[in-house]
């Protein structure tokens, strides 16, 4: 009894530690970064070095040295301070808008590949004509019609990027719903809802965990760019666009102000970018 | 009856094989998605918020009070606001079809007419930017492919980099690096052909991540053919073969990426034009954009569908001339 429960405890461990053994050092290095932004998020206050908010005129826009990690910028606050205190609000933007494009592409790709014949191709039509729109563009629409906001940016971002995701989705729905083993459970005369519920769904969720972490830096990368044409919205927090925004001006004079907050967004992305795609070879090299 | 049947599906293939009846189908769908990018942008400014005669008074005036009731009815009249929305739509298609895209609020003018004055520099940017991508991503390949070497995974390495870095970022590297230190470029707003130099290289440096990967897929996939085998026993050198017989089988997927590039040029050249202060359609939807002129938005969504569908149409002709074997229908 007691070696049972010994072995039912240890296996999770021993296969968390051979997979620790064999994940590549880029992947280890993208993980730590993804759990220093994720802390940042989660409790600013632990990684801080300064206020984030404390204005210090005597200080102002000096380049990045021990005193001041990142610099600081025309009211002497410490970019390193505020970068983790906006990290919240970006993480939070790019989940959010990846989780509605997620939930709309899911919809589009589904309800087509499932229907087939004229439903299909009506989608189809609809995925096409907002994929004929380029992705800031249409996120430039609903800007401009609903005004700057943080939920508008969600909004644009997350419709932006959706008829991508619907595209592939429905490529993967129509690739599973020709294999084997969905041909045998019709044959055995299963009821269609049980078959997508039990066999289609849970076979597209794997490369999809893949597309949805590559998509969360995707989102971020486009959220900043709004932000960045300054079509963000000013929030009390010093989200990461917003400082991209602010650091505009002074590019010339103190560049640290608008490439750090950059190097943040790409360091953030890449990391989720390259985990994504460890996960996606992994998952493609077992089947 | 089986033989009918077989017979008449015979026909409607060799209907459906010319390549009249193809283009015409062609051109048919491209315009029902510009007729869907159309509504698309209708039904959208249907669902803004608000009183849209108020808005477009306070667009102009820049003011955020309300209106008087009698300046709102001349715009509503003017605009067909008071209107059923079944004929406000049949409208606004019918100029459409007379290719007028609606007055901009804010500057009084032809939207066509603003957009028309400032896609060229853009357009200009986004091609030289296609061409500076495709020189970076082939010569990358050439030399790292089916080759495994430390310079090969710092390339490749360099290319997800370059793919998932946000453009306007790159775009300020490159300003602060070259233009504000070093001072071999000219810093911002220039016109001239140095001027255009870094903005291209910030826009083809993110494409040539993202096709470089593409290609070297495709590439190590036709490394592995038996003919490029068969050019190296008869003597070729290796990058004779890679120049001569690999790059042309990879050029297929090359003219796909081309189209699909359209939008992630059309995108990144806004984003750089702002960066760069250069002229062009980038500083004009953003200005738009901030003060909610939706005519000028609405008109260059169409405008970039109608790109879309042209260069699409151009993609499917190219591979039909390309690759003889491929019967598109």
């Amino acid at each position: 009894m007691s070696m049972l429960a010994e072995v039912t405890v240890s296996r999770p461990l021993r296969e968390l530690l051979a997979f620790a053994r064999h994940v590549p050092v880029r992947v280890a290095a993208s993980l730590i970064i993804i759990c220093f932004f994720a802390l940042a998020a989660v409790m600013p206050k632990v990684l801080q070095t300064h206020d984030p908010f404390a204005i210090d005129l005597r200080s102002s826009l000096q380049s990045p040295s021990i005193a001041h990690l990142l610099g600081t910028d025309q009211l002497g606050r410490d970019l390193y301070s505020r970068l983790l205190e906006g990290a919240g609000q970006s993480l939070a933007i790019g989940l959010g808008a990846t989780a509605l494009s997620m939930s709309i592409a899911l919809i589009l790709g589904v309800a087509a590949a499932l229907s087939g014949g004229v439903f299909d191709s009506i989608l189809s039509r609809i995925v096409d004509v907002l994929f004929a729109i380029p992705t800031l563009l249409l996120a430039l629409v609903f800007v401009t019609v609903f005004g700057p906001s943080v939920l508008t940016e969600v909004i644009a971002v997350g419709i932006g990027t959706a008829p991508g995701y619907a595209r592939m989705i429905r490529g993967q729905m129509l690739s599973i719903k020709g294999t084997g083993y969905v041909e045998a459970a019709k044959a055995l005369g299963h009821p269609f809802p049980r078959i997508v519920w039990r066999h289609i769904l849970p076979n597209a969720m794997n490369p999809l965990t893949a597309m949805t972490t590559i998509g969360v830096g995707q989102a971020i990368i486009w959220a900043s760019a709004l932000a960045f044409l300054g079509l963000g919205v000013a929030p009390p927090a010093p989200e990461w666009g917003a400082l991209l925004n602010a650091g505009r001006n002074y590019v010339i004079y103190a560049w640290w102000l608008e490439i750090i907050p950059g190097l943040a967004v790409t360091a953030f992305a890449l990391s989720v970018t390259i985990v994504g795609r460890h996960i996606q070879a992994r998952l493609e090299g077992k089947s | 009856m089986t033989l009918i049947s077989t017979r008449r599906n015979d026909t409607v293939k060799v209907v459906s094989h010319n390549p009249l009846v193809w283009f015409a189908r062609r051109i048919l769908s491209g315009v029902a998605v510009v007729w869907a990018a159309a509504t698309f942008t209708f039904l959208v400014q249907c669902l803004m918020p608000g009183d849209r005669a108020q808005i477009v008074i306070n667009v102009r005036s820049g003011d955020v009070g309300p209106a008087p009731a009698a300046e709102l009815a001349t715009i509503n009249a003017k605009y067909g606001f008071d209107q059923p929305l079944a004929v406000q739509y049949g409208k606004y298609i019918l100029r459409i079809l007379h290719g007028d895209l609606g007055e901009s609020y804010q500057q009084h003018r032809p939207v066509a007419a603003i957009i028309a004055e400032q896609i060229g520099p853009t357009i200009v940017l986004a091609i030289a930017a296609l061409l500076m991508a495709w020189v970076i991503a082939i010569l990358t390949t050439l030399l790292i492919a089916g080759r495994d070497n430390i310079w090969s995974k710092l390339l490749s390495g360099a290319q997800i980099f370059l793919a998932t870095a946000p453009p306007y970022w790159l775009a300020t590297i490159l300003l602060v690096v070259f233009a504000v230190n070093l001072r071999i470029f000219p810093v911002v707003g220039e016109s001239s052909p140095m001027g255009l130099v870094l903005p291209t290289l910030a826009l083809a440096l993110e494409l040539s991540g993202f096709f470089g990967q593409v290609v070297l897929n495709e590439f190590t996939r036709v490394l592995e053919q038996p003919f490029v085998t068969s050019a190296r026993t008869r003597g070729m050198s290796d990058f004779g073969v890679r120049l001569h017989h690999v790059l042309r089988h990879a050029a297929l997927p090359g003219v796909t990426l081309s189209g699909w590039a359209l939008g992630k040029l059309l995108s990144g050249a806004i984003l750089i034009e702002i960066v760069f202060a250069r002229q062009g359609l980038g500083g004009v939807l953003v200005a738009a954009t901030s003060s909610r002129d939706v005519p000028i938005v609405s008109g260059a969504v169409l405008i970039s569908a109608g790109l879309f569908v042209t260069v699409s149409l151009i993609v499917d002709l190219s591979y039909r001339m390309l690759d003889p074997r491929i019967r598109l229908t």
